[in-house]
This record gives structure tokens, sequence and C-alpha cells, in this order.
């Protein structure tokens, strides 16, 4: 039932991101009020406590991050109820990458690629670190599954990235990594 | 009888037989009233909002609901004197003390008319007041919160019908009572001793300028008549208060014949500064009453009610130049003032002309002494001495009358279902709109204030049989916007009510959205019960009772298995909603619970009280749906017989099963 509930979420994720609203402002500072762009990542809301995007968007560390969420047009679907958790790689994860690499994954025509990467960073559930237990897999929301492990009091995703930090968001967790975790390659 | 004027239907009849000539008044061509691009004028595109908050009434719902417009879609429906299973309202421990009165909790009311505050007569945005028409109070809505913060129920009345209408700085919001009772220290005698024992009041309720916490200042004890409507005065009359009355023959029963045998009753014009005056002169007397005064307290998330026994009545005889009559002819109903303060418009529903009352007139009647005698011991003015003028055959049925910022007036015709447009100075009808259906009252935005914003007028009819498919025997109620931008009115758009539409009134919306309040701080939670954050969560055993201090986010509550708890106890959920993200309410519910569900904002506390009455494990969950793991926000309560040594145990994520031992040595979980 679950996995049937987390299909139907993907697939309105996928269906909102291919109408998405290009337009994404920069969350909460937008001052386009000449243009009201329609969508709740665009609602003004000084109040509450910011969601998974803002607390992205206010880290110096995740500029890259950032910027690939908007191009693989996240922001939206990220912007929602959740509740999210998010493994967040900070830049100089993404540095580790091969040169280019994400150079590459920025063009247009890779953003299918772009978004496949991006969701597998992405689970359907807000978790606290406490309940990521030695052995348990996460289904993330590309699809594919990550393994958690525990060494040294450290929790290790798929054994290479590490969660650095944490941040509590309105609409779930943001967990700084320290490696971009890539999908399994396609049987 | 669906309409809330109390004349019969076959007076209405003999009426419209009598009256055949006024058949040239129905309105001609209904078609041109519709105009082709009338959708587009109620869309509202994404990103966009309406132009206009709709306050209005439920009627014998008793609550209060908020449309946009023009899109005319509903908001919210406030729950105001009627308990609301749906938000917990009357059910959780925290709002049961709201609807509690001198006569025990009351699960239902009537609320009938609006009064948006106003400083100096025009809107300022801060509360919305009620009447209950049942038992007699006024609920004060907080527009940060679109929730009741105050319920204050009215002494020495019965049917607070003429109410919750307002002055001109708030200061006093005015509940007059329908009916006539037996005031004093005998309440039970003959109900044909009317003419001798029954009395009428008209209560000034006062409201603090800062907190709007209300107050019975005083009361104006009056001859056995009713009251119907008021409004107070604007500008050069913002000192007085103007009151339709009925029954001026003091009929106890049959009222739909024997409440209409005079040509004329009366609007009475009350001079509040004075009475204010001698009640700060200690000219009234001291009565002993019972009433209720209820609060909630947005810190600790929780009503309180107070018995309040005493209540300051002014008599006209120990105060003159208080009040005065002005004859108005056969019973009227609304009663309203221009913009200008300078006209006053009765509406006579039985009556074939509107009256137009003049403030200036009414100053040198009185300084003249232009009396035709007295009723009861107050003066009534001579009627052509007041009179300003009439509109002659503006149709049939006049109820109702609202008012743009152009000098013109609209007002709502019953019998002849219209909407008929005429210019106050000069008193010619200019326009009519059909209605269709039978209307009620109307609305122009601001049109009670002395700063109309005009644009549209809205029509709340209570019988709708043309345009809704049938719904069994009873159909919708509903809700008709016009444009009255232009010379002629045009029908926008037509949507169903909540509960019966009596009054309501319309304000510009960035007067409240920037208000709105988006959390409860959970810094600021004060509930004695509060969880500040999962590792609070506990359960305790008092005596007989078992408190579960619980917590809700996104998407698992805390603790989510509790058991140990026995027959003959009662449990008391208190559940803190840890969020503080704008719109994350969540709902909480247990299986075969006596009760409604909570319904608790982010940052707030509810609790639910529940006595078992059968063992067994009873599953609970979140009700309002949250996120996308809604589903799984879920639990379970294990109660058992009485005498059982079943552990007092509580845990989230931890209560596995059992693989080195067995599961009932498990702690208590104490994170």
């Amino acid at each position: 039932m679950k996995k049937i509930f987390n299909l139907i979420f993907f697939a309105t994720a996928l269906f909102m991101i291919s109408c998405g609203n290009n337009k994404t402002s920069e969350a909460g500072t937008s001052t386009d009020a000449a243009v009201p762009a329609g969508g709740q990542e665009n609602v003004k809301d000084d109040v509450s406590t910011p969601d998974v995007v803002k607390v992205a968007v206010g880290s110096k560390d995740h500029t890259t991050l950032v910027a690939a969420l908007k191009q693989a047009e996240l922001v939206t679907s990220l912007a929602n109820a959740g509740p999210f958790t998010v493994f967040a790689p900070t830049n100089a994860a993404f540095d580790k990458l091969p040169a280019g690499t994400v150079d590459g994954l920025m063009k247009d025509d890779k953003k299918a690629d772009l978004q496949n990467i991006l969701q597998y960073h992405v689970t359907t559930s807000a978790l606290d670190v406490k309940f990521l237990t030695d052995g348990m897999t996460l289904g993330m929301v590309n699809g594919d599954n990550a393994t958690i492990s525990i060494k040294d009091g450290k929790t290790i995703l798929n054994g290479s990235a590490t969660i650095i930090a944490s941040v509590r968001a309105s609409n779930g967790w943001v967990h700084v990594i320290d490696a971009v975790l890539l999908p399994p390659a396609k049987k | 009888m669906k309409h809330s004027f109390s004349k019969s239907l076959l007076a209405i009849s003999l009426l419209v037989a009598g009256f055949v000539w006024l058949q040239g008044c129905k309105p001609k061509g209904t078609q041109s009233a519709v105009s082709g691009d009338a959708a587009a004028k109620a869309y509202v595109a994404p990103g966009k909002y309406d132009e206009f908050y709709n306050f209005v009434s439920g009627g014998f719902s008793g609550q209060m609901s908020v449309y946009g417009l023009p899109s005319g879609r509903l908001f919210r429906v406030i729950p105001v004197f009627s308990v609301d299973p749906e938000k917990g309202w009357g059910y959780s421990e925290e709002t049961k003390p709201m609807l509690n009165t001198s006569h025990g909790f009351v699960p239902w009311d009537d609320l009938h008319h609006i009064a948006l505050s106003v400083t100096k007569s025009e809107h300022d945005g801060r509360w919305a007041f009620g009447n209950a028409n049942n038992t007699p109070r006024i609920a004060r809505i907080d527009l940060k919160t679109f929730r009741t913060a105050e319920i204050i129920e009215i002494p020495n009345s019965a049917g607070n019908h003429s109410s919750p209408f307002i002055t001109e700085n708030s200061e006093y919001v005015v509940a007059g009572t329908r009916f006539s009772v037996p005031i004093g220290n005998k309440l039970d005698v003959p109900i044909n001793t009317y003419k001798e024992n029954f009395k009428g009041t008209v209560s000034f309720i006062g409201v603090d300028k800062t907190s709007g916490e209300m107050n019975v200042a005083f009361q104006i004890l009056t001859p056995g008549i009713n009251f119907d409507l008021a409004r107070a005065g604007k500008g050069k009359s913002a000192g007085w208060f103007f009151f339709s009355c009925y029954n001026s023959e003091k009929a106890n029963t049959l009222l739909e014949v024997n409440a209409s045998q005079k040509d004329k009753d009366f609007i009475m014009a009350v001079n509040w500064k004075k009475a204010e005056e001698y009640a700060k002169a200690g000219k009234g007397v001291k009565k002993a009453v019972r009433y209720a005064h209820n609060k909630y307290d947005d810190n600790t998330h929780s009503a309180t009610s107070t018995i309040m026994n005493e209540v300051l009545v002014l008599d006209p005889k120990d105060c003159p130049d208080m009040i005065y009559f002005m004859p108005c002819p056969k019973s009227p109903h609304g009663c309203d003032t221009d913009p200008t303060g300078e006209y006053i418009v009765g509406s006579g529903k039985l009556a074939a002309v509107i009256p137009v009352f003049s403030f200036t007139k009414i100053q040198d009647a009185i300084a003249k002494k232009n009396y035709d005698g007295e009723y009861d011991g107050i003066p009534v003015l001579k009627y052509e001495a007041v009179l300003h003028g009439e509109v002659s055959k503006p149709g049939l049925g006049p109820l109702h009358t609202e008012f743009d910022g152009n000098g013109n007036a609209y007002t709502s015709f019953f019998v002849s279902s219209e909407i008929v447009k005429w210019s106050v100075k000069d008193l010619k009808v200019l326009d009519r709109v059909p209605t269709y259906y039978s209307i009620g009252h109307l609305s122009v935005p601001g049109g009670p204030t002395k700063k109309p914003w005009g644009k549209y007028v809205i029509a709340y009819n209570k019988i709708t049989k043309d345009r809704y498919l049938p719904t069994g025997p009873e159909l919708t109620q509903s809700a008709q916007l016009y444009d009255i931008s232009g010379d002629k009115m045009k029908l926008i758009l037509d949507f169903p009510t909540i509960g019966e539409p009596h009054y309501a009134e319309a304000i510009p919306a960035e007067m409240i959205m920037k208000n709105s309040r988006k959390i409860f701080k959970l810094e600021e939670n004060k509930h004695p019960y509060i969880a500040m954050g999962e590792g609070k969560t506990k359960v305790e055993r008092k005596g007989n009772e078992v408190h579960v201090y619980m917590t809700a986010i996104r998407s698992h509550i805390t603790p989510d298995n509790i058991e140990g708890v026995k027959l003959g106890e009662t449990v008391y959920f208190h559940v803190t909603n840890l969020e503080q993200d704008w719109d994350v309410p969540h709902g909480f519910a247990v299986k075969g619970i006596s009760n409604a569900e909570l319904l608790i904002m982010p940052g707030e506390t509810q609790t639910l009280k529940w006595t078992p009455e059968k063992a067994g494990v009873y599953p609970m969950y979140c009700t309002d749906f949250c996120s996308a793991l809604h589903q799984e926000m879920q639990g379970y309560i294990r109660i058992s017989p009485a005498g059982s040594n079943v552990p007092l145990l509580f845990s989230t994520g931890t209560n596995l099963p059992a693989v080195t031992a067995p599961a009932a040595t498990e702690k208590p979980a104490t994170k």
C-alpha cells in the first residue's frame, strides 16, 4: 500500500515537474509583485520554519545543489508538505566528482539524468538521524534503494557518504553529506 | 417558516393580490441582467487572491462563514455558537467553556447578523461580531485567527435579534431583545398579562479599545415591544442609535395578525451618548441577574467561563431626553443609516413605501417638542416632522438597505424578489434587478460604514427554486453577486452558502490578510499539559485519571504505543502539534470514542477526554491529511480490565517484538 502510494506520489511529483512553473524565485525573497507567480513555493511566509528548499537556499555550502534543484525543476515538489528527508551533498562533495560532470548534468538535454540523481537524494519520510539504523534500506524518490550503515557512531549512506550535519526543516530533515550519491547502474 | 421576519405569508399574499397595479414594477426582460462575460469577472487566477472577504452569517447553523469575492469560494466556516465536531469546537476540553451559559452548556444557536469592527465608522479589520438569536449572546471573532475569541450572554433578553450592530468607534455593540419578557423578581406570570408584566431591553455591550474584551455596560428598559434591527448613526448622528420595532400592539398571541393592527409601528431613536452619561452618573439601578462571560486565550489555548451576577439598568422614567419613538409604517424590519449619517431608512416589510428620515429634522422636532403624544411615557415624534421623504412604489416587501459611496441606496424586496437602486437625496428609483428567488438581506462592501467600497452588491437568498439541482425536500441557500460599478446592476455569480445566510459584510482583503496568523509559536504555548518536544511526552496517572502528554509532527504521534490503562479510568489525550509551519494542522481521533476529533493548529495543544467502556486495543490516528505519510501517522492504546497488572507503558519506535525478552517486561520509555 505504501509503495503504491509512493508511486502515485512520485507520478504526481513528475507531473508537477513537467508542468512546473519555470519561474522559481529565490524562496521567500521574491519582490516581483508585478508578475505574481502561482504555486506554494512562491508564497511569502517569514513566520513558519523554513522548508527543506529554503534550508538549502540559506546555506552557502549548498549553492551547487540549489542550482541543480532549480535546473531539475524540483523546487515545487520539495516545497510541499512532504515529509522529506533530503541528503544534501555540499559544494565540496560535488567538486569531488570527475571534472566536467556537474557542468554536463546542468545541460538541458541531460535534465532527466540530473533529476534521477537528485531524486536519489530524497526519501519521502521525515527521518531523524536516530531513526536510521545499521543495515536499514531507504526507498528513494527515484525508485532505487540506498543502504544505511553505522560506523564509529557515524551514519553513512551506501558506504560512501557520511552525514556530517542535520537541520530540521518544516517539512522534514536536511542531512548534509560529504559525497554525492550515485544511483545504481540500470540493469 | 424559513424567513426571519414574523408576518404571515397570508398577509403577504393578500398584499400581492391587492396590489396588482405594482405588477408594472416587476422586472422585464430578466435576460438582460446576465451578461456573457459574467464568469470571467468571478475568476481568480493562480497566484492571485480575491478582492474582498465576505463574512456571512450562518443562520440556524449557528456559525459564521468566510467567502472570497468575486469568486464566491468558501474559505472557512468559523464555529461560533454551535458545536463543530469537525474542529473539535465544543468537544475538546479547551473549547467546552465557550458554549457555557446561565442555562448550562448550550450546543446550538441561530446566528443572524454580522458587525465588523469600525474606527470613525470605517472598517478597521480587527473583529467580527455575531449574535445568538435564541439564547441571547454576542460573540467576538478575532480576525487574526478567524476564531471565536469571546462570547457574552445578554441578561434580561429573549431572542437577541436586534444585534450586534456597532457604534462609530466600536465603543458599544448593541443587543435589542426581540421578545419582551417578564423582568425582575416575578418571572412566573400569566402570559396574557403581557401588557402589565412584560418589558423590552436594549443592551449596550462595551468593547475594550485594545483587547476587544466585552462587558455589559448598561441596559435601557423599554415598553414591551419587539426589537427587530438597528444601526448606529455616523458623522453628525454618531451619538445616536436607531432600532426598528414591531408589535407596538403588545400582542402575546397570533402576532401575524395581532401585531399588524396599527398603520405605524416605531423606530426607536436612542441618544446613546446621553445614556452613557446617565450610566456614569449613577442614574441606573443594579439588578441581580445571571449571565455567562466566556473567553478564549491564545496562549493557554483554553477557554474560561465566568458567571456574572449584576447588570446596570436605565429606566427612561429617570433618564429624560434619552429615547424617542418615530412612527414608521407597517412593522419596520431594516433600519439603516446612510454614509453621511443624515438619513435613516426604515423598511416596513408590509409597507408600500420606504420612509426616509432626516437626522437634522429629528433634532429639530426634539428641540421644538414636535410630538404626536407619548407611548408608555416616551415622546413620539411627529412622522411628517422627521420625514425626509418616501420612496414611492419601490417594490413589494422592502427589507434591508445598503449604500454605495455615490449617494445611492440598494434595497432588497422579499415579495417582488428584486434589488432596487435608488437615489438617497431625491428618492428616485434608478434601476432594478431580479433576484429570481426571494431575497432577504443584502450587502455592499463597506455598505453600513461611512466609506463604502461599492463595486458589488450581494443578495442573500433563503429559497432557491430555479437554479440549483434538487437535493430532496430542502434546497441549498445561496448568495448572488451583482456588479454595481456601472449604471445597471449585473448578475455575475450565484454561490451556495452554509446554513441560512442573514446579514453579511464584505471588507477589502488586504485589510485582513496581512494580519492573518500563520502559526502559534510553541515557545508562547502556556497550556498546562503541553509536551514541549517529543522528549517531554509522558503518560501520568492521577487517581483515576490518565493524562497522555502527546505530540504530533509529520508523520508520527508520540507516544504511539500506550499500554496499562484500566477500565474505570478516564483518559485525557493532551495533543501538542509541534509543527511550526503554516497550514499544517494535525487531527486526532480514537476508535469508539463517544466524542469528536481534535483538530490541532501548529503550536497548539488540545485535549480529548475519553472514558473507555471495554477492554481491548484501540487504534488512534491523525485525521487531517498532513503529508505523504499521513496514512502512517497512527498508533494504539491498550485498555485492560480494572484490577489488571499491566504496567503503564508508552513509547514510539521502540516497542518492538521481543527477541531476547518478553514484551511485557519492557520498561517505559524515558527519552
